[in-house]
């Protein structure tokens, strides 16, 4: 009996301390985010934002859900030596503490495939952040014009 | 292995690293600079191929001629790519003014299946105005961006759907059709306008 109690301990201690090892997403800042506007619903969307890292420990951004997209995923665009780019699914996102990962034009983006309304410019959208920690962080977006460049314009 | 002899391989051998070294820069970066695999651009009088414009209008290289021209490849369901490219180069050209209001600007379609001459109506609408979609063929693209040296790939992805990996560059003539340079993806503005500018310099100095 004595023994279980022990090992019982032992294993709160130790989720305890795996909690705390990948806690964090109580510390993630998102700033600067906007959308651009689509064009109906066919053409995949993209949203940008950055994330910041506050805490203490390293968060690992794991998912995305938002009522606007079936499947909202973050995506890397990369160029290569011969001026071709291409874009593929970025995985999960590991930020280190005090870092901020940025999501901008050209580079990391949200993809917002299988759109179920048109974005439109003025209007504004709800995206939810899943952290590794089972966290989560919902940010509003607002959505610019489809020329836009940058949070601002 | 007397001293002599060693100090003779010594020099041989200082000798043959420099000319490794000569003969890396003449490929690499010197004038025996093999072209990239895309190679530049052929000039416009050099190319063959027909599209149709945003408003139904037949194009081709020769309707560029006459004009400093800046083309680029694309495609409208481009999330990220294409619009920041277009609207990139709706501030170059907001930049530029009058300066640039003779230009052609074209935006060429490497995704003609969804890309008809409406939808590249709709979606350049909504940069620059001097900004033209052409579309048209496949064979007629793959023809056009031969001569420009532009590539493009279908990349199958989740649930039958596709994208286009392609050509980010800018590619800039000056009047008289001849290729002049390239602006990368992305280029800060401080950079590509002052390459367009020399696109268009070009043409007020009376180039044949
Ligand atoms: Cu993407």
């Amino acid at each position: 009996m004595q023994k279980t109690i022990g090992s019982l301990i032992a294993a709160m201690i130790a989720s305890a301390v795996a909690t705390t090892a990948v806690a964090g997403s109580e510390d993630v800042v998102v700033e600067s985010a906007w959308a651009r506007a689509s064009i109906g619903v066919s053409r995949p969307g993209a949203a940008y934002m950055k994330i910041r890292n506050t805490g203490e420990e390293v968060v690992k951004l794991t998912g995305l859900r938002t009522d606007l997209a079936m499947m909202p995923e973050i995506h890397r665009t990369s160029t290569n030596a011969e001026g071709v780019s291409s874009m593929a699914p970025a995985g999960e996102i590991e930020i280190a503490p005090g870092d901020a990962v940025a999501l901008e034009p050209g580079g990391l983006h949200v993809m917002l495939m299988r759109l179920q309304r048109a974005m439109v410019e003025g209007g504004s959208f709800f995206l939810t952040l899943d952290f590794s920690d089972g966290g989560e962080v919902v940010v509003e977006i607002p959505v610019l014009g489809i020329a836009a460049r940058g949070p601002e314009n | 292995m007397n001293r002599r002899t060693f100090l003779k391989f010594a020099f041989a051998g200082v000798i043959t690293m420099a000319l490794t070294l000569v003969v890396g820069w003449w490929q690499v970066d010197g004038p025996g600079k093999s072209e990239q695999t895309g190679g530049r651009p052929v000039d416009l009088s050099e190319m063959e191929f027909r599209l149709t414009d945003h408003e139904g209008e037949d194009v081709g290289p020769k309707t560029l001629i006459g004009q400093p021209t800046m083309v680029f490849f694309g495609f409208t369901y481009c999330p990220d790519v294409c619009p920041t490219t277009l609207s990139d180069i709706s501030g170059w050209l907001d930049d530029l003014g009058e300066e640039a209001e003779e230009m052609n600007v074209v935006f060429i379609t490497v995704d003609p299946e969804r890309d008809t001459v409406e939808a590249m109506a709709e979606y350049v609408g909504y940069f620059h105005p001097s900004i033209r979609g052409w579309t048209g063929p496949q064979e007629e693209i793959a023809r056009a961006a031969q001569g420009f040296r532009a590539r493009y790939k279908r990349v199958p992805t989740e649930g039958d759907d596709y994208t286009m990996d392609h050509t980010a560059s800018v590619f800039l003539f000056n009047a008289a059709g001849l290729f002049t340079t390239i602006i990368d993806y992305h280029e800060p503005r401080e950079f590509a306008v002052p390459k367009i500018r020399r696109a268009l310099a070009e043409e007020t100095e009376g180039v044949t």
